[in-house]
């Protein structure tokens, strides 16, 4: 695949002496999806707001489809949409009004079929003569959403989709997400959540206190590091492990009421099924189970931990 | 870098002029009415007990001065709310990431501060002529003042909007700065009635020129000559255009 964006060497320090982002270097292909994750703070918005030109950087370069940013930045910044994290929307404007400004801002003449298109997607057409002020919170971000596309961008950014929003407007955006995708936007988006990412992401990256720890496939990084945890609560306490369940990693919790087995979920081989059929097999009665993913946090503290280490 | 974004200076310039019209009342009828109160309350109830100046009856001679005064105060509130707002709002994302150079963004919102502003003062000529008679001279340089000061002074708008931090700084400078400059810039008196120390102290006020600049236009005299008020304007004209480039090349205030 080819690059669509490259960004080499990217640093960012405040006049306070605070550095943001030390020198960072990312490629990100052409038609996917690749999603920045990391805690607050971590720098996932100055790198996004680097590359759409809202931060200075302190050193390095991006280039957009062979466009430098800042040499070349009509050209770069034509190709590039971005959806803030912060619902920054002109109030008093009417949802039709404001689309076709961001188009004409960016430099398009009007396009009323293109527009229209945009709007209906977004479930916005309806809305177009509202003022934004009377819309819900769900409704600005898509309106937000509108803007960024109403120039056809090639690259689309968005900071955070989802923070703040309920869980079935968070599908809702993960569906259209997926579905710009299909008309060959590139999306980057920034995100807390690691089940965004993995609903989503064709790669993820992870950054953390400025510096990018890693790049990877995301089905190669939920295999190393989406470790997941059962817990199955016993009809009877057990006093030991049962030698029938030596190989496998589990261990007695909550005094022997229940057992804790911790597995590495990569899709090929579920160990809750297997787990429980072996449980049958060796008849110790379950009343309830509970299953626990590795949080981001959990996968931070291992990243960190294990950079230390080395 | 190629590529004139004609596009993007109109939309800012059209959402500028958009804004005055949803607050149609505060952008006109305000000084329209604020004017015909200083009307009433100078030409009509003391101007009518005042001798002359230089010839000109009161009433037609404070003409030139109260519309400076309007033009100044309204141009900087234009053109710092019109880059302040999106500032506060957080709005600006768009605008620094839109392939907008800083040249076209001013030309956007500097443009359309500068036209209100024109409307406005012809608006306030109009309403002064419903109240006294008025010879206009030199038409064509009392339309080039009005623009030009109408520029100048949403350049210098612009810049204090840029260098705003909250509201109560965008009321500061119209409010310390340019009412005061404008009642001691002669805008209802001629310097020549002060003494001789306060007028040589006069000289040192921009506003002044810029006055006086205007009202020869209208009735052939000054306080100073014309050269000279053309000659000030053109130069805060410049000064200001050079503070927005500086502001524009460090991105002071505008980007991190």
């Amino acid at each position: 695949m080819p690059a669509i964006l490259t960004v080499a060497g990217v640093s960012k320090t405040y006049d306070s002496g605070t550095t943001a982002l030390s020198p960072i270097d990312l490629e990100i292909e052409k038609g996917e999806i690749f999603a920045l994750l990391g805690p607050n703070g971590a720098g996932k918005t100055t790198l996004i707001s680097i590359i759409c030109g809202i931060v200075t950087p302190s050193g390095g370069t991006i280039d957009v489809m062979g466009h430098d940013a800042i040499k070349d930045f009509r050209a770069a910044r034509r190709l590039v949409g971005l959806v803030p994290q912060e619902l920054s929307v002109d109030m008093f404007e009417t949802v039709l009004a404001t689309v076709k400004f961001s188009r004409r801002l960016f430099g398009r003449s009007g396009h009323d079929a293109y527009i229209e298109q945009v709007l209906r997607d977004l479930s916005l057409w309806d809305k177009r003569h509202a003022k934004i002020m009377e819309l819900s919170g769900g409704m600005k971000r898509r309106v937000l959403i509108a803007k960024a596309l109403a120039h056809e961008p090639d690259i689309l950014f968005l900071d955070e989709p989802t923070a703040g929003v309920d869980v079935s407007l968070r599908r809702d955006m993960w569906k259209l997400i997926h579905r710009l995708r299909t008309r060959g936007v590139t999306i980057i988006l920034t995100t807390h959540y690691i089940e965004e990412a993995e609903e989503m992401a064709d790669r993820v990256g992870v950054i953390d206190k400025g510096k990018l720890v890693l790049v990877e496939r995301k089905t190669e990084l939920m295999k190393r590091l989406g470790k997941r945890e059962v817990l199955v609560s016993l009809r009877e306490p057990l006093r030991a492990v049962p030698a029938a369940l030596a190989n496998w990693d589990v261990e007695l919790a909550d005094e022997g009421h229940s057992l804790r087995h911790s597995f590495v979920a990569d899709g090929d081989r579920d160990g809750i099924p297997a787990l429980l059929a072996k449980l049958r097999e060796l008849d110790i009665d379950f009343t309830d189970l509970e299953t626990h993913r590795s949080s981001l946090e959990d996968i931070f503290v291992d990243l960190v931990g294990r950079k230390d280490a080395a | 870098m190629t590529g004139f974004n004609a596009h993007g200076v109109w939309a800012i310039y059209r959402f500028e002029m958009a804004r005055a019209l949803r607050t149609l009342w505060q952008s006109v009828a305000t000084p329209v009415i604020t004017t015909s109160l200083y009307f009433v309350v100078f030409g009509g109830a003391i101007g009518s007990r005042m001798q002359s100046v230089d010839g000109v009856g009161y009433g037609s001679f404070i003409v030139p001065g109260l519309i400076m005064l309007s033009l100044l105060t309204q141009s900087i509130s234009n053109a710092s709310i019109g880059i302040y707002f999106p500032k506060f709002t957080g709005t600006i994302y768009e605008l620094l990431s839109a392939p907008v150079s800083a040249m076209e963004m001013v030309l956007g919102y500097v443009g359309a501060a500068a036209t209100k502003s024109v409307i406005l003062g012809l608006i306030i000529l109009a309403t002064a002529m419903l109240f006294v008679d008025l010879p206009i001279k030199h038409p064509l340089m009392m339309l080039a003042f009005l623009v030009l000061t109408s520029i100048a002074f949403s350049l210098f708008g612009f810049i204090i909007g840029v260098w705003a931090k909250g509201f109560e700084q965008l009321n500061f400078v119209p409010a310390l700065l340019i009412t005061p400059l404008t009642f001691l810039g002669g805008a209802f008196y001629s310097i020549d009635m002060l003494p001789p120390v306060w007028r040589t102290v006069s000289l040192f006020n921009p506003v002044v020129y810029l006055v006086s600049g205007f009202r020869w236009s209208f009735f052939g005299q000054g306080d100073v000559g014309v050269g000279a008020s053309l000659a000030f304007t053109f130069a805060f004209l410049l000064a200001c255009l050079g503070v927005i480039a500086w502001i524009f090349k460090t991105g002071y205030r505008m980007k991190e």
